[in-house]
């Protein structure tokens, strides 16, 4: 039995290095390769989403709320990184930077030389950007109706927040944040130009080191495509057991995916 | 300041590389767009199996993944076929070519969607009446499908340009001469990166600018129908 496997193996093995143009043995061989190119891009992602929606929150609490100075501050915030590309935005973090000669000598540094965290400052600054809008077209969707109860039982501005306001407008944005958390992972995978190894990092790692042209490309590719379909149909999953109860018309597209 | 004067010149010839490459990204996506959308719409079950599959695996996928599978991979293909077929050897696929390319087919499958949406905001009511008034297919398509067709695609074919002009900044990684590729040498010989990427987002967020006074000036005008027929 052993042997038949075995020699199975053996064959499998010689066809992929000598006639089968991706030679998948290979790229099996590598598999903690991309197991930790897996890692390094969910925590990216994880991470920089948390953050991001910490910070979008207020924000879009303060743009929703009309806030005077704070309001605009916000609006310029979300013009910026949202209208310039990501890849600029993390080039000026990690390459940047290292103009000031000194933020090199302070202790910021040694978080800021580190590509990684670069990356992670730069995915949650422009995350942060793309769900400030997110939550603010799911303010602004609550019906002013659950607005006006709140103030009718006695509820104070941050009390209605809280327990009113941001729950229901969360909910009406949830298929935009799911949608959100999609473009993330994609921008992630700019961490593989500044060297970080993440699902496309593995890819190109394990070209440059065996001289090929594209199968870790190609295993890459499978790999976000098994990801990122099984985290869409997750998300739809999700969706519809938090929004049975709303009649789900999804906030009009009018902000950037 | 005077650094930027001097490298003015370069940064102006890599946007219009950007933009070429936006404007030649856009031509094709809308092109593969069409036909997407007329496959997920169509009757044939084969043409809306291989549309979804067009779709659902361009978007499941980053465009920098894309990118790079397309320019080394399809390179490779290309002159292994050549060796075994002894047709040609050595072929080299410009980066610029692959850069439309990949950015046409990746934004193609967005399109298909705002296409596919267009098309389905059209009232039913109005094919019933062009064919109650006996016009073909090919007649109700032109006559009356094609001329809403943008009003109701403008808003969703707006926030995809906006997305692939910022998109082609990736192009840079493959060589090519785009705005961010000066850029980054200019920061690199003058010492000054802040400063060119602090550039780079002002050029970008002018182009995006630009684009969304355009774009609002398209839809005031191609929604006229509707917005008389509302108010």
């Amino acid at each position: 039995m052993m042997d038949l496997f075995l020699s199975v193996l053996a064959a499998l093995n010689e066809f992929s290095t000598t006639s089968s143009p991706i030679d998948f043995m290979l790229i099996l061989r590598h598999g903690g390769l991309f197991l930790e190119g897996l890692i390094n891009s969910f925590t990216l992602v994880a991470l920089s989403f948390t953050l991001a929606a910490l910070f979008a929150l207020p924000m879009a609490v303060l743009k929703w709320g009309r806030v005077p100075v704070a309001m605009h501050a916000v609006s310029a915030f979300v013009y910026i990184f949202r209208g310039t590309p990501l890849l600029v935005q993390a080039y000026l973090i990690y390459y940047g930077l290292a103009q000031f000669d000194d933020l090199r000598d302070s202790i910021a540094w040694t978080v800021l030389k580190d590509p990684w965290w670069c990356v992670l400052i730069a995915l949650t600054i422009n995350s942060t950007a793309y769900q400030v809008e997110i939550y603010r077209g799911g303010l602004e969707a609550v019906p002013h109706g659950e607005i006006e109860a709140t103030k009718a039982i006695g509820l104070g501005k941050l009390a209605a927040l809280r327990h009113i306001i941001i729950p229901s407008a969360l909910r009406r944005c949830f298929p935009m944040t799911g949608n959100e958390m999609i473009f993330l992972l994609h921008g992630s995978a700019i961490a593989s130009t500044l060297t970080i190894t993440d699902i496309l990092g593995a890819g190109r790692q394990l070209n440059s080191e065996f001289y090929l042209a594209y199968e870790g490309f190609l295993a890459a590719t499978l790999i976000y495509m098994t990801v990122i379909i099984s985290l869409t149909k997750f998300l739809n999953f999700i969706e519809k057991g938090i929004m049975g109860h709303i009649q789900l018309t999804s906030p009009t597209p009018n902000v950037l995916p | 300041m005077n650094d930027l004067l001097n490298y003015l010149p370069l940064l102006l010839r890599g946007t219009g590389t950007t933009l070429m490459l936006g404007v030649g990204g856009l031509v094709l996506s809308l092109f593969l767009g069409m036909i997407g959308a007329w496959g997920k719409l169509g009757r044939s079950p084969i043409g809306r199996r291989l549309a979804d599959f067009y779709t659902t695996g361009i978007r499941s996928v980053p465009d920098l993944c894309w990118l790079l599978l397309f320019y080394f991979g399809a390179q490779n293909l290309l002159n292994k076929i050549g060796t075994m077929t002894e047709l040609w050897d050595g072929v080299q696929i410009p980066p610029f070519a692959s850069g439309i390319l990949t950015i046409g087919i990746v934004f193609g499958a967005y399109m298909t969607e705002t296409f596919r949406g267009a098309f389905q905001s059209i009232p039913k009511g109005q094919f019933e009446a062009a064919s109650a008034i006996g016009m073909t297919e090919f007649q109700s398509f032109r006559l009356i499908t094609l001329p809403q067709l943008l009003g109701y695609a403008l808003p969703s074919l707006g926030v995809n340009w906006m997305v692939l002009i910022k998109t082609t900044a990736l192009v840079s990684i493959i060589g090519l001469q785009d705005v961010v590729f000066y850029g980054l040498s200019a920061g690199r010989v003058t010492r000054k990166p802040f400063l060119f990427f602090i550039a780079l987002m002002g050029i970008y967020l002018l182009l995006t600018s630009a684009s969304n006074v355009v774009l609002r000036k398209l839809e005031r005008r191609y929604t006229v129908g509707r917005r008389i027929g509302q108010s």
